[in-house]
């Protein structure tokens, strides 16, 4: 029971932020009407994606400073999950631009980071998958991944924000969600929902380290 | 110590380059040669290219020969020798004497690229001060990032398809700014409008220089 409080309450926050963020009241707004309700689930995605990130750069330090090879296989996982939830942002973005801004892609700077972010990890797995040498592989990517991780934080927080012509709330002369919308009713759903979608992704990694565990005991026994 | 280790290896690299003239003129020769396909591509008379088109080609052209030229970096280096090296000099000023030395390789890139460029295209540069500015930087940050990349890139079994997967997410918010500013430049506007873009470029390379030096003893070691 010890370990598996944080699950629980996983469930129970995911459940919530369907149900509620699917029945609760939200404010009426024009262009966005019913469509606000992405919020519970596009939002807490790049959330989710920056956290999974930072830890998998946190495990990649570790390991060049420990030498561990699970630091190593934690920190490919992490990076595994934060580029799911960031593939996942992106299509739940796209299908929201295409209902309010009227296209499934337009210019906007914030869009852009988020392919570069994308981009850059999935050159990290592709990094991984061309090296044989498992030591060898564990530390070339660590340090790749520590440097692409500092490259995309100016990418995802300093680039969209010297930008002028985004349409993404609180860029570029739009109002803010916290001026004209994120009311306490969003913000019941929102944050929960934040919390949620970040443990969900947590699990997912956990999940994936031990298999690759059970794996690699199997394989060395095989030899 | 460290800056004499920096001085004897950058004379080495010059040197070797010398030697080998072949590597610095196949990539004076692409700079060139890329110039030329896209002067011929547009078939234009000069003047009838609009600046965003002109200002885009030129620095996709630079990243391009940055990529090609510094991914040689470590590519010439057989392993019996790397192992001498790591006898007799520290990473931190083999990674520094590399950056050095691809920064004034770009930098001879840039302004040799800038002037064919010109000559074919015609320069629509108003203010030369700033675009010069905007070529340094983006030498320097091209070096910085690509240095390191091309290292990990050569651990990596010397791949040059991965070189350029690992480098352009990496370095694109880079190019991104000093397409930015050396916009401006060809407009000629106020270079207080730049100054903000020009600062974020120096952060940039200044992250991505520090962490090349402590990230390359590990690399290195490997």
């Amino acid at each position: 029971m010890k370990k598996r409080w944080w699950k629980i309450l996983t469930v129970f926050l995911l459940l919530y932020t369907t149900i509620g963020g699917l029945l609760f009241s939200v404010p009426r707004l024009p262009i966005l009407n019913e469509t606000i309700r992405n919020l519970y689930f596009h939002v807490p995605m790049w959330f989710g994606m920056t956290i999974l990130f930072t830890a998998s750069a946190v495990f990649s330090v570790k390991y060049l400073r420990t030498s561990k090879e699970l630091d190593d296989m934690i920190a490919s996982e992490f990076a595994f999950s934060g580029t799911l939830f960031g593939i996942l942002g992106l299509l739940s973005g796209m299908t929201w631009a295409r209902f309010t801004w009227g296209a499934w892609w337009i210019n906007d700077p914030q869009l852009n980071s988020a392919v570069i972010g994308i981009l850059i990890y999935l050159a990290y797995l592709v990094l991984r998958s061309s090296l044989e040498d498992e030591q060898q592989r564990a530390k070339i990517s660590s340090i790749y991944n520590i440097f692409a991780f500092a490259a995309l934080i100016p990418i995802i927080y300093v680039l969209p924000r010297m930008a002028d012509n985004s349409l993404h709330p609180g860029k570029g002369g739009n109002p803010g969600f916290n001026i004209y919308d994120l009311d306490n009713t969003l913000r019941l759903v929102f944050y929960p929902a934040v919390i949620g979608w970040t443990l969900f992704g947590v699990w997912i990694t956990s999940l994936r380290v031990r298999i690759k565990k059970i794996q690699a005991v199997k394989s060395s026994s095989n030899q | 110590m460290l800056i004499s280790e920096i001085k004897a290896l950058l004379t080495k690299e010059f040197i070797l380059e010398w030697r080998q003239r072949y590597a610095l003129n196949g990539i004076l020769l692409y700079v060139v040669g890329s110039v030329f396909i896209c002067y011929l591509s547009f078939n234009l008379n000069p003047g009838q290219i609009d600046p965003v088109t002109w200002n885009a080609l030129f620095w996709i052209i630079m990243l391009f020969s940055a990529v090609n030229a510094i991914s040689k970096s470590f590519m010439q280096e057989q392993s019996g020798r790397l192992i001498y090296y790591y006898t007799i000099a520290s990473p931190e000023a083999i990674i520094l004497a590399k950056i050095i030395y691809n920064f004034l390789l770009m930098l001879v890139l840039a302004f040799l690229g800038y002037i064919i460029y010109s000559l074919v295209m015609d320069s629509e540069v108003q203010d030369h001060l700033l675009f010069a500015a905007v070529l340094v930087l983006g030498s320097l940050g091209f070096s910085g990032t690509l240095t390191m990349v091309a290292g990990i890139a050569a651990k990596a079994g010397n791949n040059s398809a991965l070189m350029a997967i690992l480098s352009f997410p990496i370095v694109l918010p880079m190019l991104l700014i000093v397409i930015k500013v050396s916009k401006n430049a060809i407009d000629g506007l106020d270079r207080s409008v730049s100054t903000n873009s020009l600062l974020v470029l120096v952060a940039i390379n200044a992250i991505v220089i520090t962490l090349s030096y402590m990230l390359f003893p590990y690399l290195w070691r490997t």
